[in-house]
C-alpha cells in the first residue's frame, strides 16, 4: 500500500513540481514569494495540520473535493488516493526545492547556444535543460519517496488509518504498537521499510550517476 | 549583404552603430567595452535592439520600425560562442548533428557531417564527449556545430580568445579554410589585432559603442588614428601583400617581394610563387632620413611621410608611402622633431627580419582585392 501510495505521489506530482520550479527559477512576477511560501508551507506547518487543511478543502464537502468528484468521479477522502495526495503535498516542496535548485545551476548560454542553433523553447527544454537537470530532478523524486513513505500526520488526519485502504506503512507500524503482542508485526514492517528505504536509495544513486555521468564516461 | 543599423542602451553604455557591406570574412574590431558582443547577440538574435534594423541577404531579421523581430531559433544564423558552449551531455557526434536536426539537414550518408569533421580536423573526436576535449578542439567542434546547422551567415564571438597562443595557431589554418572552402559570409568578433589582419576582408572598428570605421580591412590597416596605442593596443600596423620569391636554407631566411621592395624575413613554410599577407607592426619600424649604412637590419625601403598622426602624449604614428605599399612607424615626438620629419619628406623606413610576428602571416588570399571593391563603407 505504502509503495503504491508513494509512488503514485510521486509521479502524480512530477509534472507540477517541474513547472513550479521552473516558474520560481526563471520567471519574476508579482506574488513569486507567495507562490515560494504556499510551496513549502507544508514543510513546516505541523503535519495535522497540513492534513486538517487537506480534510476541509478536498474531503466530500470541501470546495476541492466536490470539484474532482464531480468532474471525473475522483474522490480523496478516506481513499487511497486521499493518502496519496496527502504525501504528494507534503513531498511536494522537497521536490520543486531540489529541482529548482539545479535549474538555477544550468548554464543559461547552453540554452541560448541551442536557440542559435534553430532549437525553439520547448525543444531546447526537453534536448538541452532536462538532461542538465536529470540528477537534480531525479534527487528531486527520492526526497519526495522517502517523505511519502514516511508520512503519517498528515495522511492520518486527512484520509484516517483503514487496513487496506489507506492504511500506509507507519500507520500500520503505530497500530502494531498499540496493541499487545504487535512488537513482533512491528518489527517485520520497520525490516520491511528499511529495506524498500535502502533499496530506493540505492536505485537513486544508480539512476544519477546514469544521467549526471553521461557526460563524464567516455565511450 | 549585410545591412545592420541598430542602438542599444545598456545602463550607462550606448550602443549605436549603421554598416552595410559585402564582405565575405567581417570583422567587428574593438577593445574590451566597446560593443563588439552587444552587437553580434543582437544579429544573432539573442537580446532585441531598442530601435533599428537587421538585414542579412534581403531577409529583415529586425525592423523595429515595423514591429519585426525574428526569435534566434528561426534565424538560420550559425554563433561559435568565445567558451564553446557544447553540450556536456552529448558526444561530440551528438553536438555536431544538434543543429543538422532542427534545420532538417541531417543526411543519412553522413557524407556532410563527414566532409566538415574533416575540414576542422575533428573526424577523430566523433564519440568523445566535450569534457575530454582540449580547448582548441572543443572550439573546432563548436565552429562544426554552427557549420552543419547550414547557416546563412556564421557569426563568430572571440572564439580564440580564451584559448593560448599555440592553439591559437592550431585554429587559425582551419578559420582560413572555412572563409574559402565554406561559402560561408562570416561575421568575427575580435579585439585582436593579429587575428583580424590574418583573416578579415572587411572591417568595422568599434568603439565605446559607435563606428569607428566601416571598409576594407587593407585600407583600414593604413589608417594611423584607427589603432591608436593610447587604447592599449600595442598591435598597430600595416598589412603588406606579399609573394614569396626564394627560400634561403643556408641562413634559415625567405625572401618575399613587395610593391615597396624586397623583404627578408626568418623562414617561413610556404612554398615560393605563394602570396600571403602580413602585418608590419608600428614598433617594429625606424624612420631615418639618410639611407643607413653598416646596420643589422636586412629590410630598408625608400619612401616619403604621407601622413603624420595625432601628437598628443610622447609618441606618434606616421604613415610611410613605400613606391605606393604602406608602412606605419611609431616614433616618439622628439624624433619627428629632431628629423625634422613632414608630410612628403623622403624618409627610409627599416624593418628588423627577426621582430615579425609570425601569428598575423595568412595565406589564401588571393582574391581579397577582388572582393574589396565590393565592400562598401557608409
Amino acid at each position: 500500500m505504502s509503495l503504491l501510495v508513494a509512488t503514485v505521489a510521486v509521479v502524480a506530482s512530477l509534472p507540477f513540481g517541474l513547472a513550479t520550479a521552473w516558474v520560481l527559477a526563471r520567471r519574476e512576477f508579482w506574488g513569486k514569494s507567495l507562490l515560494n511560501g504556499i510551496v513549502h508551507l507544508p514543510l513546516v506547518l505541523p503535519p495535522v495540520v497540513t492534513g486538517y487543511l487537506l480534510l476541509i478543502s478536498f474531503g466530500r464537502k470541501g470546495p476541492a473535493g466536490q470539484f474532482f468528484e464531480q468532474c471525473c468521479g475522483l474522490v480523496f477522502s478516506f481513499r487511497w488516493t486521499g493518502a496519496a495526495l496527502a504525501c504528494a503535498v507534503m513531498g511536494f516542496p522537497l521536490m520543486v526545492r531540489a529541482i529548482r535548485l539545479s535549474l538555477e545551476s544550468v548554464d543559461r548560454r547552453l540554452e541560448d547556444a541551442a536557440g542559435t542553433l534553430g532549437a525553439n523553447p520547448p525543444w531546447v527544454f526537453l534536448t538541452v535543460t532536462l538532461p542538465l537537470i536529470a540528477p537534480g530532478v531525479i534527487a528531486g523524486m527520492i526526497l519526495c519517496f522517502a517523505r511519502a513513505m514516511g508520512e503519517f500526520g498528515a495522511t492520518i488526519t486527512f484520509v484516517s488509518n483503514i487496513p487496506g485502504e489507506t492504511q500506509t506503512l507507519p500507520s500500520a507500524i503505530y497500530t502494531f504498537t498499540q496493541v499487545p503482542g504487535g512488537d513482533e508485526g512491528a518489527l517485520r514492517l520497520t525490516l520491511v521499510s528499511l529495506v524498500i528505504s535502502m533499496g530506493a536509495l540505492i536505485a537513486s544513486e544508480w539512476l544519477a550517476r546514469r544521467a549526471g555521468g553521461a557526460g563524464r564516461i567516455a565511450s | 549583404m549585410i545591412e545592420v543599423a541598430v542602438s542599444q542602451k545598456l545602463g550607462a553604455f550606448a550602443l549605436d552603430v549603421d554598416f552595410k557591406t559585402d564582405g565575405r570574412f567581417v570583422a567587428l574590431f574593438g577593445h574590451s567595452g566597446s560593443g563588439k558582443t552587444t552587437l553580434i547577440n543582437l544579429i544573432a538574435g539573442l537580446t532585441r535592439p531598442a530601435r533599428g534594423r537587421i538585414v542579412i541577404d534581403g531577409e529583415t531579421l529586425v525592423d523595429t520600425a515595423r514591429g519585426i523581430f525574428v526569435p534566434a531559433c528561426k534565424r538560420r544564423l550559425g554563433m561559435v560562442f568565445q567558451e564553446g558552449r557544447l553540450f556536456p551531455h552529448l558526444s561530440v557526434k551528438q553536438n555536431l548533428l544538434y543543429g543538422a536536426w532542427f534545420a532538417g539537414a541531417v543526411d543519412k550518408s553522413g557524407a556532410e557531417l563527414a566532409r566538415v569533421a574533416v575540414l576542422l580536423g575533428i573526424d577523430h573526436l566523433l564519440t568523445r564527449y566535450p569534457n575530454r576535449l582540449s580547448g582548441g578542439e572543443k572550439q573546432r567542434v563548436a565552429i562544426g556545430r554552427a557549420l552543419l546547422a547550414s547557416p546563412k551567415l556564421l557569426l563568430m564571438d572571440e572564439p580564440l580568445a580564451s584559448l593560448d597562443d599555440a592553439r591559437k595557431l592550431e585554429i587559425m589554418p582551419y578559420l582560413e579554410r572555412l572563409r574559402d572552402e565554406a561559402g560561408i559570409p562570416i561575421i568575427y568578433v575580435s579585439h585582436s589585432v593579429a587575428e583580424v589582419a590574418r583573416l578579415s576582408d572587411t572591417l568595422v572598428v568599434l568603439s565605446a559603442g559607435k563606428m569607428r570605421a566601416c571598409g576594407p580591412t587593407l585600407d583600414l590597416m593604413q589608417h594611423v588614428d584607427l589603432f591608436p596605442a593610447a587604447e592599449g593596443s600595442d598591435d598597430a600596423g600595416a598589412l603588406i601583400l606579399a609573394t614569396v620569391v626564394q627560400q634561403d636554407n643556408g641562413y634559415g631566411l625567405t625572401k618575399l617581394s613587395s610593391r615597396a621592395g624586397e623583404w627578408l624575413m626568418p623562414r617561413l613554410d610556404v612554398p615560393e610563387g605563394r602570396q600571403v599577407r602580413m602585418q608590419i607592426k608600428a614598433r617594429d619600424v625606424l624612420i631615418a632620413a639618410e639611407r643607413p649604412d653598416g646596420m643589422s637590419a636586412l629590410n630598408v625601403f625608400r619612401g616619403v611621410v604621407a601622413e603624420i598622426g595625432a601628437t598628443d602624449g610622447a609618441s606618434v604614428e606616421l604613415r610611410v608611402d613605400c613606391m605606393g605599399e604602406t608602412l606605419i612607424a611609431r616614433l616618439t615626438r622628439y624624433s619627428v622633431e629632431r628629423l625634422q620629419l613632414a608630410v612628403g619628406a623622403p624618409v627610409f623606413a627599416i624593418v628588423k627580419s627577426v621582430s615579425f610576428d609570425r601569428r598575423t602571416l595568412g595565406s589564401g588570399w588571393q582574391d581579397l582585392r577582388a572582393s574589396d571593391a565590393g565592400a562598401a563603407a557608409e
